[in-house]
């Protein structure tokens, strides 16, 4: 009994010394404190400001052929809404250059017939919109919009007339939590995900990479320390920062970008933590597979980060991918990790998903460390 | 000049000695290139939606059933109350939620216009307006039979996507990807390649050898430049011959300005590579350097809806106007003239920061 508890206190001793050995050598690297606390800011930031999926002031041209009082109108109309630039012109070869040059993304045109054949009754008044296929969905937006723009502009013109509109079925769209369909909302918590996997993954594997590389891991190996102290020494300090990193990008998100935290912080800590287990757990088993910095760095990278960028749900809706893409996303915890994010800031603390969101990458951390686990030896001659 | 080519050989055999070193050079950037190709798409399809019908005349039926067969849509859970509805959004159980009151059909009978709620997941906005934008079709379908009137007299939009007539994404991001994946590639080799003998002390070696620092920078900087091309122009085949991308530009001009593009990224990656002390300090500082990089492209978003300030560092960033090039190659049939347009750029971008590596190095001779 008298054995047992000094073999704790050994164990909780050792420990302690190696966690804080591990720590002092995180913090003192200042490329540590780059990734953990100033790249945040300028993710957060460029995902704010930069990556906008909200459309607005497209550029197109409007090529109005003649100046016939319904044509002036219409091209007045697409003059007024907030979703296009235009730019005026009288013939379409002022315009088709422009498109292919980029300068802008499509035009249309209001051909020289339209009152004609708008006052007619057996033809239909016809304007084209060409779209800059390169970009598709900028393309699709123009298309839609330029259609959004002829039927009120349409509509407007039959009740002016005095015309009566049988009843119609209208659309009353709702965003829920998110009201103002800002992109930022969703996209500025989708990067705390992408921020801890660099921190989970990348940061990890390199610098457990470096122990073997330099030869260090052999040297720790070799002493009385067992295989548990070593991961925990050196996982828990990585485990600390992320939780750091999490505090500080939610309080930026907050303060700084205006997402708001409608969950509580306790969920949104035990989410995090619940991520950080499978995200130490890969950056872990990329090191001891790869016992190579360079090595290491590309792995993490395409196992890693870029996943968490286009196969997470961040930019690219997952039930949209085809069925094999959207199991190989299940392995991912980034997937359940954004999609639990957004909720806890958008939508308030909604367990029964986020228990769901939590086991599952707990089982993908834990199938990290077991394939660890089988990798690792405590011998030399590996 | 026989100094500059032993420069080289060592470094190539450097990076490519290592069997593991070599695999994930060439294998994860194509296998990204398949898998990202697929997924990133922005249509949206297979969407969950929740219905709570408190009409029963027959057109929220009609509307229901319309909606049911068109090919957005995977399935439809019927739910009895507004509790159980919020319940399906709040969880993420469904994108979209139909609400029919109970006056929806008794309305367009009696001739006044019918409000159909569509509540959407704002988390997952941007998928929600592209699913709004398809029921909206799928309702003006409706509206059109309705009041015939209307529809007859109503002027027509013709729409023409030029050089990709029916939007296929992935003309799109298969050449986006062509840049990226390169670029992230040829970085990381560039990065380490400096830091990596500062870490283990044989950099100084190499600065009192009688190699010139000029020498040794291009020494360093050839291998990334073959890695970088050469994984560049197997994607341009993947694009070609794989994805069926039509080709229309001119491949010498494409190859020159991804050689130039490299060239430039490889500018970038020497200048942290100077700066780094460790290895671990090139990579991060590399990553820190390729997300900006990549969000600043338009790869993501179109770089015209960004602040007026960012689209000036925008123009700083050699995947941006590689992705002009790139994408203008395969589908514009770009001029001469508006490659050289964005290959200048490049060329600027590259003289700096190689300027920079060179007296950061130099600055450690002294």
């Amino acid at each position: 009994m008298k054995n047992g508890v000094s073999k704790k206190s050994n164990y909780s001793r050792r420990l302690l010394s190696l966690i804080r050995k591990e720590s002092l050598q995180a913090v003192r690297d200042p490329s540590t404190i780059l990734i953990a606390f100033i790249l945040p800011v300028i993710l957060l930031f460029l995902f704010a400001y930069a990556v906008s999926l909200d459309v607005r002031q497209i550029r197109i041209g409007v090529v109005l052929e003649s100046d016939s009082p319904a044509a002036t109108e219409l091209a007045a109309a697409f003059n007024s809404t907030r979703y296009f630039a235009v730019t005026p012109a009288r013939h379409r070869k002022e315009v088709e250059d422009m498109v292919v040059a980029g300068d802008l993304r499509g035009f249309i045109v209001i051909p020289q017939n339209f009152d004609a054949l708008l006052a007619s009754s057996n033809k239909a008044a016809t304007i084209q919109v060409i779209a800059d296929g390169v970009s598709p969905n900028t393309a699709n937006f123009i298309s839609g919009y330029a259609q959004g723009v002829l039927a009120n502009w349409n509509t407007g013109r039959i009740s002016e007339k005095g015309g009566e509109l049988p009843p119609v079925i209208s659309l009353e769209p709702r965003f829920w939590f998110n009201p103002e369909i800002e992109s930022r909302r969703f996209l500025v918590p989708g990067a705390i995900a992408i921020v801890m996997t660099m921190i989970g993954t990348l940061l990890t594997a390199l610098v457990i990479a470096r122990e073997w590389e330099r030869g260090t891991y052999e040297a720790i190996v070799s002493t009385p320390i067992g295989r548990m102290e070593i991961l925990l020494g050196k996982l828990l300090p990585y485990f600390a920062l992320g939780m750091l990193a999490t505090i500080c990008c939610t309080i930026l998100a907050t303060t700084l970008f205006g997402v708001p935290l409608r969950g509580s912080w306790f969920a949104l800590l035990s989410l995090s933590a619940c991520f950080l287990v499978p995200a130490l757990g890969q950056g872990l088993m990329i090191s001891t597979l790869t016992k190579n910095q360079f090595v290491a760095a590309q792995a993490a990278l395409f196992s890693g980060f870029l996943p968490a960028f286009m196969l997470s749900g961040f930019l690219y809706e997952i039930d949209s991918m085809p069925f094999i893409l959207q199991m190989i996303t299940r392995i991912i915890p980034a997937s359940y990790f954004v999609a639990n994010l957004q909720t806890v800031f958008l939508t308030g603390d909604i367990w029964s998903q986020f228990i769901r969101g939590m086991s599952a990458m707990l089982v993908v951390g834990a199938l990290f460390f077991a394939i660890t686990a089988a990798k690792t030896h405590k011998r030399l001659d590996i | 000049m026989t100094r500059l080519k032993a420069q080289i050989i060592k470094e190539l055999l450097c990076l490519l000695r290592d069997p593991k070193s070599r695999v994930v050079l060439i294998v994860p950037p194509l296998m990204q290139l398949l898998i990202f190709s697929y997924a990133a798409t922005l249509e949206v399809s297979n969407v969950d939606m929740v219905l709570l019908n408190e009409d029963s005349g027959r057109w929220s039926h009609e509307v229901i059933s319309r909606a049911a067969a068109s090919s957005f849509i995977d399935s439809i859970e019927t739910v009895a109350g507004p509790e159980e509805m919020q319940l399906a959004i709040d969880e993420s159980r469904a994108l979209m939620a139909l609400h029919f009151q109970s006056d929806f059909s008794r309305n367009l009978a009696a001739g006044k216009p019918a409000v159909l709620q569509v509540i959407l997941d704002g988390r997952r906005a941007n998928s929600a307006q592209i699913a709004q934008s398809y029921l909206n079709s799928v309702v003006s379908g409706i509206n059109e039979e309705i009041q015939p009137e209307l529809s007859a007299n109503m002027p027509k939009a013709e729409v023409r996507n030029w050089f990709n007539p029916n939007l296929i994404y992935q003309w799109f991001i298969v050449p986006a990807l062509v840049g990226t994946l390169a670029m992230t590639s040829s970085l990381i080799v560039c990065a380490l390649s400096i830091a990596r003998e500062r870490e283990l002390g044989t950099f100084d070696q190499l600065l009192v050898s009688p190699a010139k620092p000029l020498e040794i920078i291009v020494g360093k900087m050839v291998p990334a430049l073959i890695v970088g091309s050469g994984l560049g122009c197997v994607m341009i085949g993947a694009g070609a011959f794989i994805f069926r991308i039509p080709f229309t530009g001119s491949l010498t001009l494409l190859i020159v300005s991804l050689v130039m593009f490299i060239i430039s990224v490889v500018g970038i990656g020497l200048m942290i590579s100077s700066i780094c002390k460790t290895q671990q300090q090139a990579i991060l500082g590399t990553f820190s350097i390729i997300v900006p990089l990549i969000l600043l492209s338009g790869f993501a978003t179109p770089v015209e809806n960004m602040p007026d300030l960012l689209q000036i560092f925008a123009e700083a960033n050699p995947l941006k106007h590689f992705l002009i090039i790139v994408q203008g190659s395969f589908l514009k049939s770009l001029t001469a003239e508006m490659v050289f347009a964005s290959v200048l750029p490049m060329l600027i971008i590259f003289s700096v920061t190689f300027t920079l590596a060179v007296v950061f190095i130099k600055g450690r001779l002294q």
